[in-house]
C-alpha cells in the first residue's frame, strides 16, 4: 500500500487504478513464459565448448540449410514486395468486381493452420495437381523441390506487405499527386517521385516482416519441400531432426543462430517502423 | 469540390480527377495481375482443401469423423484451446491496461518482449520448453522425475507451447483499441465514484468489446492450428498427444489423403469464420466512426 501511495505522489498522471496489479501480471507472465524459456537456448549454448558449438552450427547439412532458408525466404519476400504492392494498390485505389472478397482473403495465410496450407499447396503443385500439371511439362518441378519451398514461403508472407502498405496508401494525401499533375508531371513521374518515396518505409517494413516470418516457417514448408538433405532442407527442419536423434546440444546451437537472426530482424523492423512513423 | 481527404477504404476518382489515376489499360493490367496472384496463392489452395476432402464422396468425408483417433485429436485440440485462450485473455487484458492507461519507463521494451513470440520460429518455441522440462535433458529433469511429472510428450507441454505461440494476439488487438479510447471515460467514471473494477467492467470493456472478441477468436484459431511448436513438444502419440494439425500430418503421411483433408476442412472453416469476423468488425467500427 505504501509503495502505491509513493508511486501516486511521484507520478501524478497515474490516476487510474490497477497499475501495480496489471503490471505485475504482465511482467510475471512474460518473464516466466517468454524471457526465461528463450534464455534457455543461450544458456545451454554457452554451456557448450566453443569448438563443439562452432562445429554444430557449421556442419555441412546445417550450412546448406541456412542457404536454402535465407536464400529462398529472401526471394519469396521480394516476390511478395512486388505483387503485394500491386495488390495493396488495386485494393485501395480501384473498384472492381470481387474486390471486397479479395481484400478479406488476404489474411488467409495468417488464419489458416500452416499444416493445412502445406498439404493444400502440395496437392496443387504436385505433378498431377491442378497447377503442377502445367509446370512439370516445362521441366519445372513445383513440388518436392526448392521451387516448392518458394511457393510455400510466398504464401505465408503474402499478408505482411499488403497489410503494411494498405493503411499508408489510404492515408496518402492525393493533393500532392494533384499538384504534381497540375504542374505538368506525367503519371509515371508522379509515381516515381511522389508516391514511391512516401511508400518506401512501409514497403521495406512489409518486406522485412515477410522475410522474418519466412525464415522461421516450418509447417507449410515440410510437406511441399520433400526434405532432401543438402538441397531442400530448411533450418527449422534440421533442428527438428537433431531433436529426433536426441542431439540436443546441436539442436540448441543451431536454434541460437536462428534466434540471433530473428532478433536482428526484429531490430531492423522496429527501426523501419520508426522511420515510417516519422515519414507519415 | 469533391471530398478526397476522407479516409474511405476505396478512393474512386471522379472524372475531373483523372490526372491522379492511371490510364485505363494500366489500371486493368494491374487489376488483372493482382487478382491473378491472389487467385493463384489464396483462392486455389482454399478450394483444393475442400475438393480433396470431398472428391471421393460425402460418405468418405464423414467417415473421418468417426475415426476414434480423429475424435481424440479434436478433443485434445479443444482442451488445449480451452487452457491457452483464457490464460492469454487474462494476460492480454492486463498487458493492454498497463500499456495504454499509464506512462512508465521501459514501455517500448515491454512491447518488444510482448512481440517476441511472433519473431521466433515455431520449432524454437517448442525447443525452449523441451530444454526446460524434458525428463532426459531438461533443466528440471531431476525434480520432474522425483515427483513423476510429465510435461514434455504430454498435455502440459502442448499447452505451454501453444500459450507461447498465441501469447501476443489478444494484447495486440486490444492495445490499439484502448489507445484510441484514451482515459477520459474511465477518469469520468472514477470521479463519479465508481470503483476500479466497476469502471473496468462497465466503461472499458463495452468500449473494446469488438477488438477483444476478434482477439479471442484469432487467438483461438491459432491455438487450434499450431503445428511446429506442438510437433516438437508432443511426441505425436496417436490418441494421446496428437492434436488436429498433428493428426492431419499423420494421416497425410500414411497416404490417407481424403481423411487428412477432411479434418483440414474443420480448421479451414475456423479460419474462414475468423476472416469473416474481422471484416464484420471492421465494418462495425467504420459504421460507429461515422456516427
Amino acid at each position: 500500500m505504501e509503495t502505491l501511495a509513493q508511486q501516486k505522489r511521484r507520478a501524478p498522471r497515474r490516476v487510474l487504478p490497477g497499475f501495480g496489479l496489471t503490471m505485475g501480471i504482465t511482467v510475471t507472465y512474460l518473464t516466466l513464459l517468454v524471457l526465461i524459456p528463450l534464455s534457455a537456448v543461450f544458456i545451454r549454448s554457452s554451456g557448450m565448448g566453443w569448438g563443439e558449438f562452432w562445429s554444430a552450427i557449421t556442419g555441412r547439412q546445417v550450412v546448406a540449410s541456412y542457404k536454402v532458408t535465407f536464400g529462398i525466404s529472401f526471394l519469396a519476400a521480394v516476390t511478395n514486395a512486388f505483387f503485394g504492392f500491386i495488390v495493396a494498390w488495386i485494393l485501395t485505389r480501384y473498384r472492381f468486381p470481387g474486390r471486397r472478397i479479395f481484400d478479406a482473403l488476404v489474411d488467409l495465410p495468417f488464419a489458416l493452420p500452416t499444416a493445412v496450407a502445406g498439404i493444400a499447396l502440395t496437392a496443387l503443385y504436385a505433378r498431377s495437381g491442378w497447377l503442377g500439371q502445367f509446370f512439370y511439362p516445362l521441366g519445372i518441378e513445383t513440388a518436392y523441390s526448392q521451387v516448392g519451398i518458394f511457393i510455400a514461403l510466398t504464401f505465408i508472407g503474402l499478408p505482411f506487405v499488403v497489410r503494411t502498405l494498405q493503411p499508408v496508401l489510404e492515408d496518402l494525401d492525393t493533393e500532392v499527386e494533384e499538384a504534381g499533375a497540375s504542374l505538368g508531371a506525367g503519371r509515371a513521374k508522379v509515381f516515381v517521385q511522389i508516391i514511391l518515396p512516401a511508400l518506401l518505409p512501409a514497403l521495406l517494413t512489409g518486406f522485412a516482416l515477410a522475410f522474418a516470418r519466412a525464415i522461421g516457417e516450418y509447417g507449410s514448408v515440410i510437406f511441399i519441400s520433400g526434405n532432401i538433405p543438402l538441397r531442400t532442407e530448411i533450418t527449422p527442419l534440421v533442428i527438428v531432426k537433431f531433436l529426433e536423434n536426441y542431439q540436443y546440444p546441436q539442436a540448441t546451437a543451431v536454434a541460437s543462430v536462428m534466434l540471433v537472426a530473428s532478433f536482428l530482424l526484429l531490430l531492423v523492423i522496429n527501426l523501419l517502423q520508426r522511420w515510417a512513423e516519422k515519414n507519415s | 469540390m469533391p471530398v478526397i481527404a476522407s479516409r474511405t477504404r476505396t478512393f474512386v476518382p471522379p472524372k475531373s480527377f483523372r490526372s491522379i489515376t492511371e490510364a485505363a489499360p494500366v489500371r486493368w493490367t494491374l487489376i488483372l495481375v493482382g487478382s491473378a496472384f491472389l487467385v493463384l496463392f489464396l483462392f486455389m489452395p482454399l478450394v483444393a482443401i475442400f475438393y480433396e476432402a470431398f472428391k471421393k464422396g460425402t460418405q468418405l468425408y464423414l467417415a473421418t469423423f468417426s475415426d476414434p483417433y480423429a475424435i481424440d485429436a479434436i478433443k485434445l485440440t479443444l482442451t488445449v484451446a480451452a487452457i491457452s485462450v483464457p490464460l492469454n485473455l487474462l494476460f492480454g487484458l492486463a498487458a493492454a491496461w498497463a500499456i495504454t492507461k499509464f506512462t512508465f519507463r521501459g514501455k517500448s521494451l515491454l512491447v518488444t518482449v510482448l512481440d517476441l513470440p511472433f519473431a521466433v520460429s515455431p520449432v524454437i518455441a517448442g525447443l525452449i520448453f523441451v530444454l526446460i522440462f524434458s525428463t532426459t535433458h531438461g533443466w528440471l529433469a531431476e525434480p520432474l522425475k522425483a515427483w513423476d511429472l510429465r510435461i514434455i510428450f504430454a498435455l502440459p507441454g502442448i499447452a505451454l507451447a501453444t500459450v507461447f505461440i498465441t501469447l501476443p494476439f489478444i494484447a495486440r488487438e486490444l492495445i490499439p483499441v484502448m489507445q484510441a479510447q484514451g482515459r477520459d471515460e474511465e477518469l469520468a467514471a472514477l470521479t463519479l465514484g465508481a470503483g476500479g473494477w466497476r469502471t473496468f467492467f462497465l466503461v472499458t470493456l463495452p468500449n473494446v468489446k469488438w477488438g477483444l472478441f476478434y482477439g479471442v477468436v484469432l487467438c483461438n484459431a491459432r491455438a487450434m492450428g499450431e503445428f511446429g511448436a506442438v510437433a516438437v513438444v508432443s511426441g505425436n502419440i496417436k490418441g494421446r498427444t496428437s492434436t488436429m494439425p498433428l493428426y492431419i500430418e499423420t494421416l497425410y503421411m500414411e497416404y490417407q489423403s481424403v481423411s487428412a483433408f477432411s479434418l483440414a476442412t474443420v480448421l479451414s472453416i475456423l479460419a474462414l469464420v475468423t476472416l469473416l469476423l474481422k471484416n464484420f468488425i471492421e465494418w462495425r467500427s467504420a459504421k460507429d466512426a461515422r456516427h
